[in-house]
């Protein structure tokens, strides 16, 4: 290694805050979505949303719980579509990434254009909306959320990038132990593409997990159970929504806590996948560089 | 045997021992598509492999889009798509002479532009400064907190801007008062929400890119920047002569993908910041915000439809174009 040079020096502790003074920028709403929902209502009237809890309570959260805002419904709903919808999406990711990556599959071009050119044109929200509804009939179905956040070209492209590192050899080595497509792919592929799995995994976790729009086009009043960022929206956006669902019977609306309520369920709604996020950062990291560098 | 496979499906033939040799021969008297259907049918478990997302594909992306003829018609509930009156191009001609579309169209294109301008100038900014930082538990703990902003829904995102902005409580107008100065209301106010939308996409892109940008800088060849700075170069000077210009391509190609969507829109930002406040709509309605509203406000089908139309054809010209502008200039950047 050289000497580092002064303008080596300055030009790293200038990175340095830069670097502080944004990472302070990203906490800093979360701090006051988290401070907020710990407040007293009352004080927040007067005094605004703030960092830290003033009037440290546990109100908006016991109310959340008990007031019937079917939260533990939705935890469910969200909970079970998240997993449902990631493991068959990358099951069925990973298995088209590698089938379109053998060099003996004549299909592969093909088939491959015919994922790439689905990202091309779309028919826009109108077309989309009708044939699910009419063509499908899926309103008020959950199908409705958990297949159309299933894949996506860009998905599997980039497992294709993945794939492309696994070694060849592996497959033919498979081969000549006499092993069938699906058991090479299943005992020799899939154990190497971790990394892949992690990355993919956690967009289309992500993806589940923060759904409100399919919701907003096909759930309707009739579906108890909202995924959690829909119930989140309604909450946020339909007043009535909320003091019907949550005041019930145990409040008056006087000293209904608003404000406080909607940052207690946006804490919530939000905390799980943020504390899922530091354990695949790692591979998370990674995949976003396969995928985006290519070049 | 795997070497006599690959050679008879690329069609050459090679001697070899006499079993190979008929083999092949059988092989040559299929023909090509014989030999292309026959190869297919030895790969039926790759073929069963792909069906599900070729499936998937169809249902969701392929099968909506003979629904785009919803655009040509007078949409009638009762008799669906197919039973409407077709009545042409009339759908485009209100819009157009309404006025909507221009403002629309140019809307969404100024906000996607500062968008894509100054995520990726913001972006390689950071990554060329992290890159500086020697200190690898700073730099994961940074990363770890600039990407968070990434992992939350747009749901989250507009209750975080409300949170900061609001009239009656908003964090800002709270400290704006403590100062002993007048409260803001953006709310009521379109002319300030250009600049905070694009702020606020900032915000929550910005980690990512820059995880982006700083992956290629990692790409750079180490021994250039040791050479240089062996030759005495000082630090601006490096990032300005050696990795500025190693970053074009990713630029470049970032650029590009992002040129095709300049007519589609951070729908979930806009629809969350914004919803149904009617007052902001001259600077912040976006093609997308309006399709939304048409089709799941007003049910006016034809409408939304005949703008998503629209949107895919400009989006298409578009990346077409500067495909071709990038051909002419730099041809190893273009996409096709």
């Amino acid at each position: 290694m050289s000497q580092k040079t002064t303008s080596d020096f300055f030009v790293e502790r200038f990175a340095m805050i830069v670097v502080i003074i944004f990472s302070l920028l990203c906490v800093l709403p979360f701090l006051l979505i988290v401070g907020t929902s710990f407040s007293s209502e009352d004080i927040v009237r007067v005094k605004g949303f703030s960092l830290f809890p003033r009037g440290a309570t546990l109100e908006a959260y016991r109310m959340i719980f008990k007031g019937g805002t079917n939260i533990l419904g939705s935890y469910v709903v969200t909970i079970s579509m998240t997993l449902v919808g990631t493991l068959v999406g990358l099951g069925i990711i990973s298995m088209t990434g590698y089938a379109l990556n053998r060099h003996d599959f004549p299909l592969r071009n093909i088939i491959s254009f015919f994922i790439y050119f689905a990202s091309l044109f779309s028919a826009g929200l109108a077309p989309y909306y009708l044939l699910m509804t009419q063509g499908y009939g899926l309103k008020d179905n959950y199908l409705a959320i958990l297949l159309p956040l299933m894949m996506s070209p860009w998905l599997i492209i980039l497992m294709k990038n993945f794939v492309k590192s696994v070694p060849y050899e592996l497959t033919e080595a498979g081969k000549i132990d006499g092993a069938g497509d699906f058991s090479i792919f299943i005992r020799l592929i899939l154990p190497m593409l971790k990394p892949a799995l992690a990355t993919i995994g956690l967009f289309l976790a992500l993806g589940y997990w923060n759904e409100w729009y399919q919701s907003s086009l096909f759930l309707s009043e009739r579906v108890t159970y909202k995924p959690l960022q829909y119930m989140l929206y309604q909450i946020i956006n339909q007043l009535s929504y909320l003091k019907n669902s949550v005041a019930g019977a145990f409040v008056t609306f006087d000293n209904f806590p608003e404000e406080t309520l909607k940052m207690a369920t946006a804490c919530v709604a939000t905390g799980p996948i943020i504390l899922v996020y530091p354990f695949v950062q790692k591979y998370f990291i990674s995949g976003i560089t396969v995928g985006a560098v290519k070049g | 045997m795997e070497k006599v496979k690959t050679a008879a499906s690329e069609g050459t033939v090679s001697a070899g021992t006499p079993a190979e040799v008929t083999v092949l021969a059988k092989k040559k008297k299929l023909g090509k598509t014989g030999i292309f259907f026959r190869e297919c049918g030895k790969h039926y478990s790759l073929i069963l492999m792909c069906i599900p997302a070729i499936i998937f594909f169809i249902a969701f992306s392929y099968a909506p889009l003979p629904g785009i003829y919803v655009a040509f018609v007078k949409y009638n509930y009762a008799s669906g798509i197919f039973g409407s009156d077709f009545i042409g191009l009339d759908n485009f001609k209100f819009l157009f002479e309404s006025g909507q579309m221009w403002k629309l169209t140019r809307n969404t294109i100024l906000y996607n532009f500062a968008f894509l301008v100054l995520d990726n100038v913001v972006a390689m900014f950071m990554a060329i400064l992290i890159n500086e930082i020697t200190n690898r538990i700073f730099k994961k703990i940074t990363q770890t907190i600039m990407l968070l902003p990434y992992f939350i829904s747009a749901v989250l995102v507009g209750l975080l801007v409300y949170n900061v902005l609001n009239y009656d409580y908003g964090f800002l107008n709270s400290v704006l008062r403590s100062l002993g100065l007048s409260r803001w209301a953006p709310y009521s106010n379109p002319k300030a929400w250009p600049p905070l939308i694009i702020l606020v996409q900032l915000w929550q892109c910005t980690g990512y890119n820059t995880i982006v940008y700083f992956a290629a800088i990692m790409g750079i060849d180490s021994e250039t920047i040791e050479a240089a700075r062996i030759d005495g170069v000082n630090a601006f000077q490096r990032i300005w002569y050696i990795e500025l210009p190693l970053l074009k391509p990713t630029l470049v190609i970032l650029m590009l993908f992002a040129m095709g969507g300049i007519v589609k829109g951070n729908f979930g930002l806009f629809y969350n910041i914004i919803g149904t406040n009617a007052l902001l709509y001259p600077t912040t309605d976006i093609l997308e915000t309006y399709v939304y509203r048409a089709t799941m406000q007003d049910f006016n089908f034809s409408t939304a439809s005949a703008i998503g139309f629209y949107q895919s054809v400009i989006g298409f010209v578009i990346v077409m174009i500067c495909n071709a502008v990038i051909k002419k200039i730099e041809p190893e950047y273009s996409l096709f």
